[in-house]
């Protein structure tokens, strides 16, 4: 085991192949300590959507280790649902599940999976609705909600599980702009609380204000990783450059 | 025009539909030759009700473990349901009722230890016509399930739930309300393929018409009295499918 390391999340020499020749991963290391966030930042189809995939086993490795919290991730493990349990994840659709209201929403794996009593995990379902600011809409359903409203849902939904890590898959990329800040605004408080996050996101403002570091990948490589101070105004690889110089123009 | 619209957009068909059947209803139970006919014929409807209602049940059964079957990834499963599939719908629907009640029931009997004869012909046309009704059904669950975006199988199993977990509460639910209408259209398709079950002396209103028409000689009697019958039953059912299936619509967004 690797009690001895601080990381919570360690990925070693991670490949992942799509397909015969479509490599989305290149050899990627990372290590993610507990209570960090790291921001991966870089332009489409460089793999970071991937990497995150990885780290919860909706992607298999085509070779490499991951690990999470001291469990490594491999397609025999029978323990792969009770990891999962602890690693909450927000995808950039939301994937609300739409027959059931937002606190239907998030009751149902507590049940299913904590196997926690209806009472109990709706009580925690509604202090969840609560810290996400959306306890008003407790009953109504996916398809009634704005955009802003269902990622909140689906970030109180994973946050009900009691996850040790989140994982963030271009949440607000979905979103139109003025409900951008709202989910924001949430994954800030989330960061501030001291949770663990790994975040795949174009918003720079996030990155600067919440990472403790910022990962940039291209080609289904890390290019290059440091603080957010570093990346954003002292960027060392050239193609980094190149990213920022695109993305921040305007 | 816009009246031409408007007259468009009446359903003249089912009006006929109906005042015809209502006419035929008339004439029947007012002509003493159709009504002689009718009131033997009736006695079928509980054989063609009971076998299709219990036949129906069991295909769904059937229908949805196949069409798990179907998008299951483990190999044998989902060739057990593939090779199903393929068989039964390549098969006329008579061959395989004959084939089932006279051929496959008495085999599996057998291999249980029951004498074939005894088990009676009521029961093997319900086996037939579920077995081969199971196998249309198994691909309306498949292409149901199959229409449930990926992001809602991935977002139960990234909160913990097992496979058959996200599949029982959040993809069959979904599911199944995609595919009520065909369901519904099977039940009535079932309802006018139970008539094949007359083949085996199953005394359905088909088996009761042919024997009416044979012993008296009234074939237009009998054979409208039974068209009729099925004609009432089947637009019932066909107005109620589709009663349902824009209730569901409205229900959607």
């Amino acid at each position: 085991m690797r009690a001895a390391s601080k990381a919570i999340i360690e990925v070693k020499d991670l490949y992942k192949t799509f397909g015969k020749d479509i490599e989305a991963l290149r050899g990627v290391n990372l290590s993610v300590e507990r209570g960090k966030v790291v921001v991966i930042v870089g332009p489409s189809g460089s793999g970071k959507s991937t990497l995150l995939r990885c780290i919860n086993h909706l992607e298999v490795e085509t070779s490499g280790e991951v690990w999470v919290d001291g469990k490594q991730l491999n397609e025999k493990n029978k323990d792969i649902n009770e990891i999962r349990a602890e690693i909450g994840m927000v995808f950039q659709l939301f994937n609300l599940f739409p027959h059931l209201t937002a606190l239907g929403n998030i009751v149902l794996a507590q049940r299913v999976v904590r196997g926690r009593s209806k009472a109990e995990a709706e009580e925690i379902g509604m202090q969840q609705l609560k810290r996400v600011g959306i306890a008003e809409k407790a009953h109504s359903f996916p398809a009634q909600l704005s955009g802003g409203q269902q990622q909140r849902v689906a970030i109180a939904r994973a946050l009900a599980m009691n996850p040790k890590i989140m994982l963030f898959d271009e949440p607000t990329s979905a979103l139109d702009p003025e409900m951008i800040k709202e989910v924001l605004d949430v994954m800030l408080d989330l960061a501030k609380e001291g949770m663990t996050m790994v975040v795949v996101t174009h918003e720079m403002g996030f990155a600067r204000a919440a990472a403790d570091e910022v990962i940039f990948m291209d080609e289904g490589l890390i290019v290059e990783h440091g603080p957010p101070q570093q990346i954003f105004n002292n960027p060392k690889q050239d193609r980094t450059k190149l990213f920022l110089s695109q993305i921040l123009q305007h | 025009m816009k009246i031409l619209d408007r007259l468009n957009r009446i359903p003249w068909w089912l009006f006929a539909i109906i005042f015809a059947l209502l006419a035929a209803f008339y004439f029947v139970l007012t002509t003493q030759s159709f009504r002689a006919s009718f009131d033997f014929i009736i006695r079928g409807i509980s054989i063609t009700v009971q076998t299709t209602v219990y036949a129906y049940g069991i295909a769904l059964v059937i229908g949805l473990v196949m069409g798990l079957g179907r998008v299951s990834r483990n190999p044998v499963f989902s060739n057990i349901a593939r090779f199903y599939v393929e068989v039964v719908r390549g098969i006329p629907m008579l061959v395989l009722i004959f084939y089932i009640s006279f051929v496959a029931v008495v085999d599996v009997a057998g291999l249980l230890g029951i004498e074939g004869r005894d088990i009676p012909m009521n029961l093997r046309a319900i086996i037939a016509l579920a077995v081969a009704y199971g196998a249309f059904m198994a691909e309306i669950f498949r292409a149901g399930i199959q229409s449930i975006d990926r992001g809602q199988m991935e977002a139960a199993r990234s909160l913990g739930m097992s496979y058959s977990n996200a599949m029982r509460y959040v993809i069959l639910p979904q599911a199944i309300r995609n595919v009520l209408p065909a369901l519904g259209n099977d039940f009535v398709a079932m309802l006018k393929d139970s008539s094949l079950v007359s083949v085996l002396a199953v005394r359905d209103i088909t088996q009761v018409a042919r024997l009416h028409a044979g012993s008296t000689f009234r074939f237009r009697e009998a054979y409208t009295v039974l068209a009729v019958l099925y004609l009432s039953m089947t637009l019932v059912l066909s107005a109620l499918v589709q009663w349902l299936e824009r209730r569901l619509h409205a229900g959607r967004k």
